[in-house]
């Protein structure tokens, strides 16, 4: 039978056939197939090696829980994605899709070599054997395990497909469209809740939708009749949203998830061009209900993971969904009554199925009509082994004994070609665990079950545990009037059959008479380790879930354990003689399913990535080609090449200029806050070192900021512009830092203080022009304002009219030089720049960057704050005692300063450091020490800031060095990598320690 | 992702806030008064217990006030939000 598609569904849309590409090979499905259903169709269901072993591996599960079924899908550098579970992509026309981890192709694997030499791959065979010769790791194990590892490939290039974010707020959040959770959102919309129900399949009803078994009725329909009904309600009611195939990928505190919706992976290509292909939802609800249902478990037994092998409810959901069966000759294998919904389905489609249950007996009405139809039972018969390489073809069972510990009796031979396994059912407790909620262990059926149910969240239906379907309906109902204070007598007399019954044998790691360290039990599919694993583990000392986990790594691979975990705990607690339930389980991590980078950033790529600042003249460095550096968000020149220059030729050409005749710099990104109110110049004094109530109206000051460590944290000049209003600059990072530490010590230590703060760094533009000839620029631009020294001095300010527009000016310097900032509404920025630019034409004047900025006022021996200093500085440390007021009796950080440890002699200090060879340029955090023989070499601190000086013509360097105030005239070595920088210690100012050129 | 109720502005998502630590330390009226060991203890020492804490919040994207907040850090719940130079509510000492 080439066709395995052997009956019609409502599910399957016979009349659109769809082509798509398997390993290159051409195949034909239907739309509303997912790509696992049309493999199976196709009787294919060998789709991949294993993670270590690489065994050929097949078509397990029908839902997010696939370990094996993971596709790369597409092949362009742009557009590829790796580890797809077949199980959930639904296909469309012109799909191309690849196995993975197998290398030449599927069915002849080279690193299937594993398999034969996999005695010698333990647990922990990475950690033991990879550990030496050291040499060996990146010339020989690296490259190894880097070829025959890994999940599929990354896409090279940026992912052109656009993503959505989106914030919703709701009354009730459903989770899972099942029957609970549809009757939950059906209870809540209908009470007036604005409800939001999620489910991250194609369509609503969960497992309930395909049941077709007669013996499982509500209100005398079956189940799956009743339940479509139900969704038609549903639809109608206006405060009800439903997304489909969106899928919770995390819960958080406050009831905030995170969901993403799929809009476009289901359509052909040429649909889903100039589409938002996922949206992160960010939800924010009132209520939450959890209704996620719960996974059918494998059973552990030797060579239980060969391609034919599946979950029995898988089989199930591939025939009466998709209309596909997984075989001609089934064995169904299990420890409880679902596996008979299973046979009944196939039985009746006229496919042969046997049965093999652990149960010594069973006698539910299931069970009954299972016998009626002449389905062979094996009870209390186990599964030992498995053939078939490609694809399984027959199996061993053998008899259980008394007490299920061993097998008893002779093996019996029977063929099949597929296996369906059924170990019970794991509810989906993740989103509970998510939320912060902790578990119960149900001992009878062995399941983790939600501890308790918040007044914000609550469980219903099988991922609680409840797995009678009238049970399901009756606590749904009775949960959901509790939890949303309501009162729905909607289903009070519905009517539910159902034969099915809870009763279970379970056994974790089944007996065989094979030892168990030649057996091959998988737990874990998708990472490879098995039974054996476990064992060793704990043979070898590990206890805890966690480190088993880690050292085996069981459920660590992109299914993150959700077949697997319980196994291992299993196995752990029999080995280890403990009960299950006080192991405790490992932490269930976000995302439940992996996501995609692209649906994390949403919109917030290439230029949306960060937000940029620009200040009012950018324009006209773009035009005049200045090359741009960033400062937090600032983008600032950081020098102006010209004629093909590089930035050391740059940079000493627009120093030597501003000092020879003038420079200009665009200085709007410093940061500037308006102070005002009564109490200004006293909160002044308390939050800078030195004294300000002197400071008289139109006069400038420069301060220094403490943390209350006594560490240097900002600095700025302060202008007094009225009496009760100031204008404070802060450094262009430390802005917005200052604003709030000021607003803290305003609203919450001093709030008697009248002063009122607010940032007006983007309200002002900037033109600072330096340099002797900067006098004859200003009286160009401002011929009515008198210059001179006794009218306007160095540190004072003036308010004057460009044209008619307000400038403050203020005359102040960070480069020695005679300099004034011009201060202009920042709307008026760029013109301001371009007169500044006009006027200086015939005076030479330069535009400069940050980085002359920065050589200017190193010659000049001028701080940066975050260069020289490191949060580690007092002001003692930099020379500056002189700022500090030994007079006022408090200010932030005073206390500080005469901490034993601030006090310490030996503490580094601030120096200037000159090369004996003046060309030579020290690195910028180079180590300095006295003596480089002795070992260990004493560090003795490292240099901050280094330039050649134009204008003095040799190197100059600023550097912090442990009680380097004692220093001057030391001779120091800088050793770097090939050679040792002889230097001797010197004063920090550099040039024109006499202040001349401030009134040149 | 908390919901902090700022007495100012109502409910806001916790992206719009930043902490500030431990509530309810006075910065010492004259630090010049306090030995090193006195001074440390008010610069340097915090609680940073496991159950209910009182903390300091800024609505920094909003109306940039500054208030305080009663949490369990052990659940993030916020048992109750108070005005600078309030009272701490005294039913969680
Ligand atoms: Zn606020």
């Amino acid at each position: 039978m080439a066709n395995y598609r052997i009956h019609k569904t409502e599910y399957i849309d016979e009349t659109k056939r769809v082509s798509f590409k398997y390993d290159g090979k051409t195949y034909f499905g239907y739309e509303g197939d997912t790509l696992a259903s049309a493999l199976l169709a196709n009787g294919i269901h060998l789709v991949g090696r294993s993670f270590k072993y690489h065994r050929p591996r097949g078509i397990f599960s029908c839902g997010a829980e696939e370990p094996n079924a993971i596709c790369q899908i597409g092949s362009k550098k742009d557009l590829t994605e790796p580890n797809v579970r077949a199980t959930e992509l639904e296909l469309y026309e012109g799909l191309e899709a690849s196995s993975q981890n197998c290398w030449p192709n599927v069915k002849f694997d080279i690193g299937g070599i594993n398999n034969f030499i996999s005695p010698l791959i333990p647990a922990g065979f990475y950690y033991k054997t990879f550990m030496w010769p050291k040499s060996f790791w990146k010339k020989v194990y690296e490259p190894l395990i880097r070829l025959s590892a890994g999940l599929g490939k990354s896409p090279t290039e940026p992912d052109p497909d656009i993503y959505d974010h989106k914030y919703v707020h709701y009354d009730v959040l459903v989770i899972g469209g099942g029957i609970s959770g549809i009757i939950s959102a059906k209870m809540a919309a209908k009470n007036n809740l604005k409800t939001l129900l999620v489910d991250d399949k194609k369509i609503l009803g969960g497992s309930t939708i395909y049941q077709n078994n007669e013996s499982i009725k509500i209100d005398d329909k079956l189940s799956s009749e009743w339940l479509k009904n139900e969704i038609q309600e549903i639809k109608k009611l206006s405060n009800l949203t439903i997304k489909t195939r969106t899928s919770i990928a995390a819960y958080h505190g406050y009831n905030f998830l995170l969901a993403k919706e799929n809009l476009t992976d289901h359509l052909p290509e040429e649909k889903k061009k100039n589409k938002i292909r996922q949206r992160l939802w960010k939800i924010r609800a009132k209520k939450v209900v959890i209704a996620t249902g719960s996974i059918e478990r494998p059973l552990v037994f030797n060579n239980n993971d060969r391609p034919g092998i599946l979950l029995s409810n898988s089989i199930n959901k591939y025939l009466d969904y998709y209309g596909v069966t997984c075989g001609e000759n089934i064995i169904l294998f299990t420890n409880n009554d679902s596996a008979y919904e299973t046979s009944i389905s196939l039985h009746k489609k006229g496919i042969k199925n046997i049965i093999v249950d652990l149960r010594k007996s069973a006698s539910s009405e299931l069970i009954k009509q299972a016998e009626s139809l002449g389905i062979k039972i094996y009870f209390n018969h186990v599964v030992t082994n498995t053939f078939g390489y490609r694809k399984i073809n027959s199996l061993e069972i053998m008899k259980l004994s008394e007490d299920g510990n061993t097998t008893v009796g002779n093996k019996i031979r029977l063929s099949c070609d597929c296996l369906g396994m059924s170990g019970g059912w794991t509810p989906m407790v993740h989103m509970h665990t998510q939320s912060g909620g902790k578990l119960d262990f149900r001992d009878e059926d062995q399941v983790f079950l939600p501890k308790e149910n918040s007044e914000d969240q609550i469980s219903v239906g099988s991922c609680n545990g409840d797995f009678d379907l009238e049970i399901i309906i009756d606590k749904t109902v009775n949960k959901i009037n509790k939890f949303l204070d309501i009162d729905i007598q909607d289903y009070q007399d519905t009517n539910i059959i159902c034969s099915k019954e809870n009763d279970k044998r379970n056994i974790w790691l089944l007996p065989n008479k094979i030892p168990l360290g030649k057996t091959k039990s998988f737990i874990d599919f998708q990472n490879d380790s098995t039974a054996k694993d476990i064992k060793l583990a704990l043979k070898e000392g590990f206890r805890s879930i966690e480190h088993v986990k880690r050292y085996t790594t069981t459920g660590m691979a992109t299914d993150q354990g959700k077949l697997s975990n319980m196994h291992a705990l299993g196995i752990i607690a029999d080995t280890a003689g403990v009960k299950m339930g006080t192991l405790g389980t490992t932490t269930f991590r976000p995302p439940f399913t992996p996501l995609t980078f692209g649906t994390l950033v949403g919109r917030n790529v290439g230029k949306f990535f960060e937000v940029v600042r620009k200040t009012s003249m950018h324009e006209w460095h773009v035009e005049n080609n200045a090359k741009f550096e960033n400062v937090g968000q600032w983008k600032r020149p950081w020098y102006y090449p010209k004629n093909g220059e590089n930035m050391y030729d740059a940079v000493q050409r627009e120093s030597k200029a501003a000092r020879d005749s003038a420079g200009i710099l665009d200085a709007s990104t410093l940061g500037k806050i308006d102070i005002q109110g009564t109490d200004a110049s006293e909160f002044l004094n308390r939050v800078y070192t030195n004294a300000w109530s002197k400071l008289a109206i139109g006069k400038c000051r420069y301060g220094l900021m403490l943390n209350e460590d006594g560490m240097v944290y900002d600095d700025g000049v302060t202008t007094r512009i009225s009496e009760n209003h100031y204008l404070m600059t802060t450094t262009t990072g430390g802005a917005a830092n200052v604003l709030s530490k000021l607003e803290d010590y305003l609203q919450t230590e001093w709030p008697e203080l009248d002063v009122y703060l607010t940032s007006v760094t983007d309200h002002y533009s900037t033109a600072s022009i330096c340099g002797p000839n900067s006098k004859k620029i200003l009286n160009k631009l401002f011929p009515n304002l008198d210059l001179s020294d006794e009218n306007f001095p160095h540190m004072s300010f003036k308010e004057e009219k460009l044209e008619n527009i307000n400038c403050r000016i203020m005359r102040i310097s960070f480069t020695g030089e005679l300099s004034y900032e011009i201060n202009i509404e920042a709307k008026y920025g760029h013109s301001l720049w371009k007169m500044c630019i006009e006027a200086g034409k015939d005076f030479n004047l330069t535009p400069y960057g940050t980085e002359t900025m920065h050589l200017l006022r190193a010659e000049k021996g001028f701080i940066i704050v975050g260069q020289d200093t490191d949060g580690t500085m007092t002001p003692s440390d930099l020379q500056m005692d002189w700022i500090v007021s030994k007079k006022k009796y408090d200010f932030i950080g005073k206390r500080s300063l005469y901490r034993s440890d601030t006090i310490r002699e030996d503490r580094k200090q601030l120096v200037g450091l000159l090369t004996d060879d003046p060309k030579e340029i020290l690195e910028e955090g180079a180590q300095i020490v006295l003596d480089v023989k002795s070992k260990p070499i004493d560090m003795l601190g490292h240099v901050t800031s280094s330039y050649f000086s134009p204008n003095l013509n040799k190197s100059i360097a600023l550097a912090v060095v442990r009680s380097g105030k004692t220093m001057k005239g030391q001779k120091l070595i800088i050793p770097m990598e090939n050679k040792n920088i002889n230097v001797t210690v010197s004063d920090t100012i550099f040039l024109d320690k006499e202040n001349k050129r401030l009134n040149a | 992702m908390f919901l902090i109720n700022c007495p100012f502005c109502g409910e806001r998502d916790q992206s719009e806030f930043s902490s500030g630590g431990e509530a309810h330390i006075v910065r010492p009226k004259q630090p010049t008064e306090l030995s090193d060991d006195e001074w440390a203890e008010y610069l340097f020492m915090r609680k940073n217990i496991k159950g209910i804490q009182f903390e300091r919040w800024n609505h920094a994207h909003g109306c940039r006030k500054w208030f305080n907040v009663v949490r369990d850090t052990s659940n993030d719940k916020i048992l109750s939000v108070y005005k600078m130079g309030e009272k701490p509510p005294v039913n969680y000492k």
